[in-house]
């Protein structure tokens, strides 16, 4: 291998142990005498616990422990939290009942956790588990979002009066209701933001350890940030200081949200660990994975858009039903409040917004965080405004869009977002080049002579990650900093380690981030390898999740390196005799200016820590530094992505015939890993606009609790996606990057909704546009076109 | 999974004296439906009979105007086979449509229908062609074979050693894949011996896999896609989950009956 | 207890297990072979996939007792004297994964796909023979063309290799 260049589509070096079976999960790790956890769950939506009787269980084959939440009040473990604040519009805090890691008198959801059975061998816990009597009084369940505040409805909590936990607002509502009272034209839609499961391939997994000679716990667990587990952990649950807490997340099989935040059962292995003596294993079975992670989206949103007789965007204006589920998860409060009507204003000059959200409890999992997290549901909103409104007014969708883009930047919209850079046109007309927009029409007509109905679909999407600046977001209710740490060591011989407190999990980050190191330092990458993911190793940082890692993550990894090099430069202007002003660093070597005095950056490493050639008083010997680094602003990544379907009016089975990409991520750093962000993000989009939903009947049961049900995404339902991109370099972060991974699901869904009701000829299908909803749906257009 | 005993018999006759002397036990074929149930602890035999090493349960062959597949065929092995493939094409490429490809490595025939899941292929298949199951102790025709919901004419003790196929003159078979399961949402079958027209139905049917009798009749009339024109099946009888009302597969027997047509006549 | 005597990747194992013990537990947890993966309880999402007498099966969905006398081979078994097998090889080089956990059960069904239906393999071919293997990281674009070039390269195997 050699130095490495920004903007080159470097292998990744991580695949090596994947693609040879080496890769190292949660569930590949077995301590020496670790017992296996159960998880007995609740089969009611709400119930009352009248009592439970573990005596049989307990005293079954294998049995190590049985635990419940009574255990866990007596430890004085605390309860899961919600780190961020939202206050109501009337000022007052949202209002959120408890959550303990295991039952305590209630159970408020199908899969909560109601009891751990502790066993030699997982098939023994499960044999006990069914000997667990548990005397339930069944309650009336709230499910249905939409109804979960309506009088009458079953309360989930006490402490959230009809199930609400906040109604929140965001701008300026007198501003926004004048510029629809002189708008030549209103554009109403209702919406439904489909209630979705992460489905990492790698289900959850935990073992937690105890020493007790040392009276330190490690908690191994598939975590996106287990510094931010750490915390969670030691500060607010009550397992043990941070000092005493190490928690290792090893490779992880995929989060896309659902892996941020610190669950019920993560915090039972490693709190029972030290209570059972033995190291505490559990891994989700798939349907426990349905059943209790966190779910993702699930809004229901009244949206309205006022427009003048030119096409110019007066106005918005959208009141949102969020479902939170039974318990507010980690960051489950800020997805559909700061990460969500931020983004009202989309690629779009528009003058006035006006947001209300209601927040609210039903009996089923906990809503947060999944893959565009906020950005998706908004984007949904505005580009399903964007697509109708042209329409109904008989505009261009392309074209109206271009009517109403920001065109001078920074841009402040009306909703706390400031736009750094873009360049919204660019992205749109390369987009309709590559898709061929003038060939559609002959393209719909070769379809309808084959009895199919052809559809395109726009999407001019815009998004805030690189998540984020901290004084920004704990203004706004976060109980944390989201800056990133880096520390860079580099040893006597001139390799490098660094320790970043972002966490792969199949981002690629030990390629690119070496290869940024590389590109920097004039090294070859096998010289650099990437630290992450242990807290014993690793300096406090924050994980990965919005996007961050590029933006930030790479960017505390730029701040170390600018130290190094500083340092460098010192101890090469000892060794060289050379005032430092004079040494220059270029390709690997500091030569002083205007000679051919030089020496390789290896060398100024082994001088660093021989510390023969300067006196250490004045210049300490080594060569390690660390940096945090706290964003400036968000990065807005935008783009336009154009969907083209062809529907059999017969069975309803919508093809996905053609897919064009057009992103503008600013400076690429690895090209191939970025495509493969995008191509990942698209199909997740896809999947939620044509395939997913978790479905809970009315009693609260989840209909869709296996791979038999849920609906996943696979390689047939695909074409290959044309990719694109332009480049406005991001202005605020020393590498030029936006991010890229969740840009893909935030896109997609309105491109592929908008492409159906193009085919369709009317706007009555909701997602997932199942070939069952769309066989439906087409038997208008059938009708209307047979009386055409 | 629950415990349980394991057998593997070499020869029927001992795999019958095992079924016969352990109470409850379960026969194991290619377990693609068995061990899944058993892993989620909904079915707990205390004995499970090992049927893959029973040589005398596989072979595929022509006998007469007949095409005999031994119960322990995978379905990779009746795709495959150049016997099943010159004889019923239909009744290759319906295999070829069961599960995906490492599920066909292990799913058999014999197994698929001892199980009679309502949305499984071969159903539509057997009843369709009117083909005789063959046990150990006796040849069932299709017609009293299957009876509803995971129920069938096999008795205690009994094995499926042979599915014989009269070869029809036509065979179609068209299948909409329930879009999570992979299962049959709706799968009809369409069979043509000389006069004699049949038109399965399986995945739909709230009592498993039927005959669709307007179907025949339409077809009896002309053996074409056209036949069918306008011919809908309703929402009665069938069932519904979230991926398909009893509207929408009733409607989808239509347009299943339709391809399986087209697909009898090569087209 | 039953006894079990296979090969896997090549070597002889023998071994008393519970009959219960599905074949992806006996290779992760008595042979610490952790390369196959489990990532569903209803055999759809293609992590286990291993061959067994030179078959692509699901692993989750297969008894360890069943496969006496059975030739087993995992991802572990597949790269030869410290080489890539070509699919390897071509998952690496068309970046067709990212997480890693479902790669094993993709690459073993690769493998197995070119096996059965050659070198010369289609698009539409291989995004059908994927059915029972899912990806949630790549939206499979990657997979597909990795697919592709692999089985190109496995022409180009000596025989030894295609045998295994």
């Amino acid at each position: 291998m050699s130095v490495a260049q920004i903007g080159q589509s470097v292998r990744r070096t991580e695949d090596q142990r994947f693609v040879t079976g080496k890769g190292r999960y949660v569930d590949d790790i077995g301590r020496p005498g670790q017992a296996h956890a159960f998880f007995l769950r609740s089969p009611h939506a709400h119930a009352r616990i009248r009592r439970i009787d573990l005596h049989e269980a307990q005293h079954a084959p294998g049995v190590v422990a049985v635990l419940t939440g009574d255990d866990l009040a007596a430890d004085k473990i605390g309860g899961l939290i919600c780190g961020w604040m939202i206050h109501s519009k009337d000022g007052s805090p949202m209002k959120a009942g408890p959550h303990p890691a295991l039952a305590q008198g209630k159970v408020r959801y199908v899969g909560d956790h109601v009891a751990v059975v502790i066993a030699e061998t997982l098939a023994e816990a499960k044999d006990a588990a069914e000997k667990i009597v548990v005397d339930y009084e069944v309650l009336p369940a709230a499910v249905d979002p939409a109804k979960t505040q309506a009088k009458g409805a079953a309360q989930v909590h006490d402490e959230a009066p009809n199930n609400t936990v906040f109604n929140w607002h965001l701008g300026d509502k007198a501003a926004t209701d004048a510029a629809f009272a002189k708008a030549s034209h209103v554009t109403t839609i209702d919406l439904v933001n489909n209630r979705l499961v992460a489905n990492a391939m790698e289900p959850r997994a935990a073992v937690g350890d105890y020493d007790s000679g040392t009276d330190n716990f490690t908690l191994y667990t598939t975590s996106q940030n287990p510094h931010v587990a750490r915390l969670v952990l030691s500060a607010f649950i009550g397992i043990a200081p941070e000092n005493k807490l190490r928690v290792i997340a090893p490779d992880v099989g995929g989060g896309f949200g659902s892996k941020i935040f610190i669950y019920a059962e993560e915090t039972v292995c490693v709190w029972a660990a030290k209570k059972v003596g033995r190291p505490v294993k559990w891994v989700a079975e798939r349907t426990e994975e349905f059943l209790a992670s966190a779910h993702g989206r699930d809004h229901v949103t009244k949206a309205e858009l006022a427009t003048d007789a030119a096409g110019k965007i007066l106005g918005l204006r959208v009141h949102t039903k969020a479902n939170l589920g039974a318990y507010l998860s980690t960051f489950s409060s800020s997805v559909p409040t700061y990460l969500y009507a931020p983004l009202l204003s989309g690629q779009y000059d528009i003058p006035a917004i006006y947001a209300e959200v209601d927040g609210v409890y039903t009996n089923t999992a906990p809503v947060d965080a999944y893959r565009g997290a906020g950005r998706p549901e908004a984007t949904f909103v505005v580009e399903r405004l964007m697509e109708v409104t042209a329409r109904q007014i008989g505009m261009d969708p392309a074209a109206f869009r271009q009517r109403n883009f920001v065109r001078s930047f920074p841009h402040q919209t009306p909703v706390i977002m400031c736009y750094d850079i873009g360049d919204y046109n660019a992205s749109l007309k390369k987009a309709l080049e590559l898709a061929d927009y003038k060939g559609l029409g002959r393209r719909k007509r070769e379809s309808a002579r084959k009895g199919l109905l052809r559809g395109l679909g726009f999407s001019a999407y815009i998004e805030a990650c690189g998540i984020a600046p901290s004084a920004a977001v704990g203004s706004l209710g976060a109980g944390v900093g989201l800056w990133e740490s880096a520390e860079v060591r580099v040893n006597p011989v001139g390799t490098v380690e660094i320790l970043t407190g972002s966490h792969a999990h199949g981002q690629g980050h030990e390629t690119t981030f070496a290869q940024l190191v590389s590109a920097r330092l004039g090294i070859p990458m096998e010289q650099v390898s990437i630290i992450h993911g242990d807290t014993d190793k690793v300096q406090m940082g924050m994980g990965t999740y919005g996007s961050r890692s590029g933006a930030v993550g790479m960017s505390a990894i730029v701040k170390a390196l600018d130290k190094v090099e500083a340092k460098a430069k010192k101890v090469a202007a000892y060794c060289l005799e050379a005032s430092e002003s004079d040494i220059e660093f270029k390709d690997g070597r500091f030569t002083v200016k205007g000679t051919d005095k030089g020496l390789s950056f290896g060398e100024v490493a082994l001088q660093a820590y021989v510390a023969h050639k300067f006196d250490g008083q004045e210049l300490e010997p080594g060569l390690k530094e660390g940096a945090f680094y706290d964003p400036k602003n968000f990065t807005f990544p935008s783009g336009v992505h154009i969907a083209e379907v062809e529907i059999d009016p017969e069975t309803g089975v919508t093809r996905v015939d053609r897919w064009t990409a057009v992103d503008d991520f600013g400076v690429l750093i690895n090209p191939l890993i970025v495509e493969g962000q995008v191509h990942g993000g698209i199909a997740q989009g896809i999947g939620q606009a044509m395939m997913e939903g978790a479905v809970y009947d009315q009693s609260g049961q989840l209909v869709t609790a296996s791979y038999m049900d849920y609906r996943m995404p696979r390689a047939e339902d695909f074409p290959l996606y044309q990719i694109a991109t332009t480049s406005t370099p991001c202005p605020s972060n020393p590498l030029g990057i936006k991010g890229c991974g969740e840009a893909g699901a935030i896109a997609s869904p309105p491109a592929l909704i908008n492409a159906i009701t193009d085919a369709l000829g009317h706007e009555d299908i909701a997602m997932p546009a199942t070939p069952q909803a769309v066989w439906k749906a087409a038997q208008k257009t059938v009708h209307k076109l047979a009386a055409e | 999974m629950y415990a349980f005993d394991y057998h593997r018999p070499a020869t029927v006759r001992q795999a019958a004296g095992l079924l016969a002397k352990k109470e409850d036990a379960k026969l194991l074929a290619g377990g693609q439906t068995l061990l899944p149930t058993m892993k989620q602890r909904l079915a707990a035999p205390p004995h499970l009979i090992d049927l893959s090493r029973v040589d005398d349960l596989k072979g595929i062959a022509v006998k007469g105007r007949s095409l005999v597949i031994g119960a322990m065929s995978t379905h990779y092995e009746v795709t495959t086979s150049a016997i099943v493939g010159e004889a019923i094409p239909g009744l290759a490429a319906l295999a070829g449509l069961i599960g995906d490809p490492a599920v066909r490595h292990k799913g058999t025939i014999g197994g698929s229908v001892a199980n009679n899941d309502p949305s499984a292929d071969y159903p539509a298949a057997l009843l369709a062609m009117g083909a005789t199951v063959i046990t150990n102790k006796r040849k069932i025709p299709a017609d009293e074979y299957f009876q509803g919901l995971f129920t069938t004419a096999l008795e205690d003790g009994e094995i499926i050693t042979k599915v014989s196929f009269p070869i029809p003159g036509k065979f179609g078979y068209a299948k909409f894949r329930h879009p999570a399961s992979r299962y049959a949402l709706v799968g009809v079958a369409v069979a043509k011996r000389g006069s004699d027209i049949r038109v399965t139905v399986t995945g739909a049917g709230a009592d498993g896999v039927f005959r669709w009798a307007a179907a025949e009749a339409a077809l009896k009339a002309r053996f074409a896609v056209k036949s069918l024109d306008g011919l809908e099946h309703g929402p009665e009888g069938i069932n519904g989950d979230i991926h398909g009302s009893p509207e929408y597969r009733g409607h989808l027997i239509g347009v299943m009956a339709k391809r399986a047509v087209a697909s009898a006549l090569g087209k | 207890m039953t006894t079990v005597n296979l090969t896997v990747n090549g070597k002889p194992v023998a071994a008393k297990i519970d009959p219960r013990t599905l074949l992806v537990q006996f290779l992760r947890e008595n042979l610490r072979l952790t390369g196959t993966h489990v990532g569903c309880d209803t055999s759809q999402c293609g992590a286990c996939v291993v061959h067994v007498d030179g078959h692509a099966i699901k692993a989750c969905t297969t008894l360890a007792a069943s496969c006496d006398g059975a030739s087993v081979t995992t991802i572990e078994g597949l790269a030869h004297n410290g080489e890539l097998h070509p699919m390897q090889e071509a998952f690496r080089e068309h970046h067709g994964l990212q997480c890693g956990f479902c790669t094993p059960g993709m690459i073993m069904t690769a493998v197995d796909l070119v096996q059965r239906k050659g070198n010369h393999l289609e698009e539409h071919t291989i995004r059908e023979e994927l059915d029972g293997n899912i990806c949630r990281c790549t939206g499979y674009h990657n997979i597909v063309k990795a697919i592709a070039a692999g089985a190109e390269a496995m022409a180009g195997q000596v025989s030894a290799q295609a045998a295994e």
